[in-house]
């Protein structure tokens, strides 16, 4: 995977990304500490009572765990707009699904 | 000159149609990754299909003959397994893949300018996967049974009937995956091969629709898969997430169901609302009035239908809030629906109005679509839904927009292309005769099903009411009427293909990419790839 | 190559023709892999709705689980991601055996994840907490249902690691045969993304089944 890249025009107008310098190898292992000391750190946190809290807590910290999955490992930080569009378009129809589907559950007996 | 094209090898062939190489007969087929070919094995399977799906549809209709129970050709059970038999095939393998594995196949790739899809291979393996599911959901006739459960499979029943449930199931599911592969291939196809030119808003409305088609197909599908898969493991293993004596929760099934079926509908009505685009823009010798808003508003439907879906639902136990939340957002798609049939009908104004068969099926299909339209306004419509939902006022709604409006264009569009696809004209009066008698044998069979709905008749049900009696008759004649027309047209399109009378590259006047090439195409579709200079639908000719 | 329209070996010469798309590749990929986000979906769906109704019953199941296990797991495939990474960086650098050497070590991952979720399912078998059982059918309705999602949750989870490590193998092997060069190495890439996604769905997996106390 690569750093930022610049954008070349071709002759037929089209553009194209020019790939940048490799990441290094060292950032990834940063970026694997990282996440390892977050996992520790959501185990320790549900051994907590904070109640309702510790769901919100955990999910908070698998979000941030998996979007550093996503930005780094999948490289999607430093690829063309269109990959985030469609990760944008899956995301907002997860989205949705949960938000009326609760909008039923919710307000059940 | 424009008749024989030259491949990239030096080797003069005439068209797609014929073999070449090695391989002879049905190898050459079944094993190519020519998209054109891959349409065509499509349309072939398809329209197998269909016609079971038709059988399976009289039979219903036969059995209506006599209020019952006395009387009746098939039993209960064998009613049941008839209506689930004829909606997983219409819908699963018939309108579904429909216009995209056809059409959508064979001609997405030229009216882009580009020689092929993005994955040839995968194109391959999605009609594979739609021929093994179709015969896996065959299958279940085989262990214990067609299933009983509808084509919804509602749970707890599809878990506990004795039927074959996991059988057909799973064939769906296979299914699904064929569709999957093909929305992928065609969103990447559309990304990534557009000539030298053609931006996004230079693309034909039929691409945009596709477009559109192919993001539900990748968005929606798996929410189905995962949904059949529970089935099949909760009547394997029990685990309860289905099962209300373990705490499992049939509305919840019912929403994860929906969450792809409402969609599924777009999947249905998006690619004829595409060729409807390009057959009012040909046939009225005039460009698309208003071209941004219709290929947003493809885009607006899809979005829209992703919220809707609850509108299945309103009496199964959904809360109030989601009740109304629902019942608000389905009439919202009504917008974007509305703003294509304006700026359809604005086309036509003014324009140069050549009323060919193709033409003469869309005025078929605003008039099927706007009823079947209207009458998804009254079931969108909380107050009036309780009364009519289960009744056959939805039976006759689904029927009107997905046949009467989609497949009624599906039918045109190969009135429309299968000359270009073949390079031989039909008979176009006995093309127009079919249509008369197949829109009469339409109205027939499925507008007395929509006041047997308001009059009160349950769908699903295999005896009725003595008072129900007539318009059942007249929904049965109309049956048949409806299949004469079909036997008529299929028949009349058969023999144009193989002995109709040649026609040139563009028949029609058209102005899209296709037109340029021979009818039928060269195996690459394109000498030299074309650079786009306008807009598509220019007609430099036309009245302003 | 033979000249032949409409067969496979056309359509070879054909695709090079269009000179390789590896923009269009990775988004092939990427849908794909759109694909099975959406079915995750559905199971996380189910168990949302699930735990909210039946939120009590779900704390005491959770109990059940083994959270070493379950943390162990995660460090495993969290650094098989890792290393997935950097065997991709290093073939990058045209480093063909330090490539084989941290693919060959993410397959390893894969197969431990596997090895101990199979061991912690024969000790939660064996306590008798399976579908059907004797033991979880007394139990509340909604401790019946964490059950039944855990096993499915994480058995078809487990199949997609299983699948991972199938096409993980399929890339060790091109990498040998020089199929994947420091030129052309979007296939491994791409099995990559794939690897990070079953990665990811465990994320998730994690605290909603072994953390809930």
């Amino acid at each position: 995977m690569t750093e930022a890249s610049e954008t070349r025009r071709r002759p037929s107008g089209e553009e194209t990304k020019v790939q940048g310098e490799p990441i290094s190898y060292s950032k990834y292992v940063l970026v694997w500490l990282g996440l390892i000391a977050l996992t520790c750190t959501t185990a320790v946190v549900a051994g907590i009572n904070l109640a309702a809290l510790t769901l919100v807590v955990a999910l908070l910290i698998a979000v941030t765990k998996a979007s550093m999955v996503v930005n780094i490992f999948m490289h999607v930080k430093f690829e063309d707009k269109i990959f985030k569009v469609f990760l944008g378009i899956a995301g907002f129809t997860i989205f949705v699904i949960f938000t009326l589907t609760f909008m039923d559950v919710f307000f059940r007996r | 000159m424009a008749d024989v094209a030259i491949s990239p090898h030096g080797v003069a062939v005439h068209s797609y149609l014929e073999n070449t190489g090695k391989r002879r007969g049905i190898l050459a087929w079944i094993l190519s990754t020519d998209h054109k070919r891959i349409g065509i094995l499509y349309m072939i399977s398809i329209f197998t299909f269909f016609i079971v799906g038709v059988i399976l549809g009289l039979l219903m209709r036969l059995e209506m003959l006599v209020p019952g129970p006395a009387g009746k050709i098939f039993n209960a059970q064998e009613y049941n397994a008839l209506f689930t038999l004829h909606g997983v095939i219409m819908i699963f393998l018939f309108v579904i893949p429909g216009i995209p594995a056809t059409l959508g196949n064979f001609f997405l790739p030229i009216q882009i300018g580009a020689k092929d899809v993005a994955f040839p291979r995968l194109n391959l393996l999605s009609w594979y996967l739609y021929v093994t599911g179709g015969i896996v959901v065959l299958l279940s006739l085989f262990r214990n049974g067609l299933p009983d459960t509808g084509w919804t499979f509602y749970v707890p029943y599809s878990i506990r009937s004795g039927t074959d449930v996991t059988m057909a199931v799973f064939g769906v599911f296979i299914l699904g995956f064929s569709s999957i592969l093909t929305g992928l291939n065609f969103i990447t196809t559309i990304h990534r091969l557009r000539a030298p030119g053609m931006g996004f808003f230079k693309m034909p409305l039929f691409v945009w629709a596709l477009y559109a088609t192919a993001w539900v197909q990748v968005i929606a599908t798996p929410v189905l898969a995962i949904t059949l898969l529970l089935i099949i493991i909760e009547r394997l293993f029990s685990v309860g997430i289905f099962d209300p004596s373990k705490g499992g929760d049939p509305v919840l099934y019912q929403h994860m169901f929906w969450v792809y079926s409402h969609p599924a509908v777009y999947i249905m009505i998006l690619p004829p609302m595409g060729v409807v685009s390009e057959i009012v823009t040909t046939f009225s010798h005039r460009s698309i009035f208003g071209y941004k808003m219709v290929a947003m508003s493809s885009l607006a439907i899809a979005f829209i239908g992703y919220l809707v879906w609850g509108h299945h639902m309103f009496v199964a136990g959904e809360t109030q809030p989601a009740q109304f939340a629902f019942s608000l957002l389905t009439f919202l798609v009504a917008i974007p629906s509305g703003i294509k049939v304006f700026n359809w009908v604005a086309t036509m104004y003014k324009g140069s109005i050549d009323p060919q068969p193709p033409f003469l099926y869309l005025m078929a299909f605003i008039i099927l679509f706007s009823i079947g339209g209207l009458t998804g306004l009254v079931l969108g419509s909380l107050a009036t839904d309780v009364h009519l939902t289960g009744t056959y006022f939805v039976v006759g709604h689904f029927h009107y927009i997905i046949f009467g409006g989609g497949v009624f264009i599906f039918f045109g569009a190969l009135h429309y292309w299968l000359p270009k696809m073949f390079g031989r004209m039909y008979n176009k009066k006995v093309a127009n005769w079919a249509l008369g008698i197949l829109f009469v044998g339409f109205n027939a069979l499925y507008f007395p099903m929509l006041l047997l709905g308001y009059e009160g008749m349950p769908r699903r049900y295999f005896t009725y009411l003595p008072e129900y009696e007539t318009l059942q008759h007249i929904s049965m004649v109309g049956s048949w009427i409806l299949v004469l027309g079909l036997i008529m047209m299929l028949w009349n399109l058969l023999h144009g293909i193989f002995k109709g009378e040649r026609c040139g590259n563009n028949p029609w006047g058209g102005t899209t990419l296709e037109w340029r090439i021979s009818s039928p195409p060269p195996p690459e579709n394109f000498e030299e790839i074309p650079i786009i200079t306008h807009e598509p639908y220019y007609h430099p000719e036309a009245v302003n | 190559m033979s000249e032949i329209a409409g067969t496979i070996e056309e359509t070879e010469d054909h695709a090079k023709h269009l000179h390789r798309d590896e923009k269009g590749a990775k988004m092939g990929m990427w849908l794909f892999l759109l694909t099975e986000l959406l079915l995750f979906t559905g199971l996380f769906l189910m168990y949302s709705v699930y735990r909210y109704l039946n939120t009590a019953d779900f704390h005491r199941a959770g109990l059940e689980t083994h959270p070493l296990f379950g943390t162990v797991n995660t460090m495993v495939l969290l650094t098989s991601s890792l290393t997935m990474v950097l065997s991709i960086a290093a073939i990058q650098r045209g480093r063909k055996w330090l490539s084989v050497g941290f693919l060959s070590s993410t397959i390893l991952l894969g197969l431990a994840f596997l090895v101990i979720k199979l061991f912690e399912w024969s000790l939660e078998i064996e306590e008798g907490l399976f579908p059907g059982s004797q033991i979880l059918l007394s139990k509340p309705n909604g401790e019946i249902l964490f059950f039944g999602l855990y096993y499915t949750m994480t058995g078809l989870h487990g199949l997609h690691v299983l699948a991972g490590m199938i096409v993980l193998i399929f890339m060790l092997v091109f990498i040998l045969r020089n199929k994947i060069t420091k030129d052309d190495y979007i296939k491994l890439e791409n099995a990559g993304l794939y690897w990070h996604l079953v990665d990811i769905i465990w994320i998730f997996l994690f605290p909603l089944f072994y953390l809930i106390n």
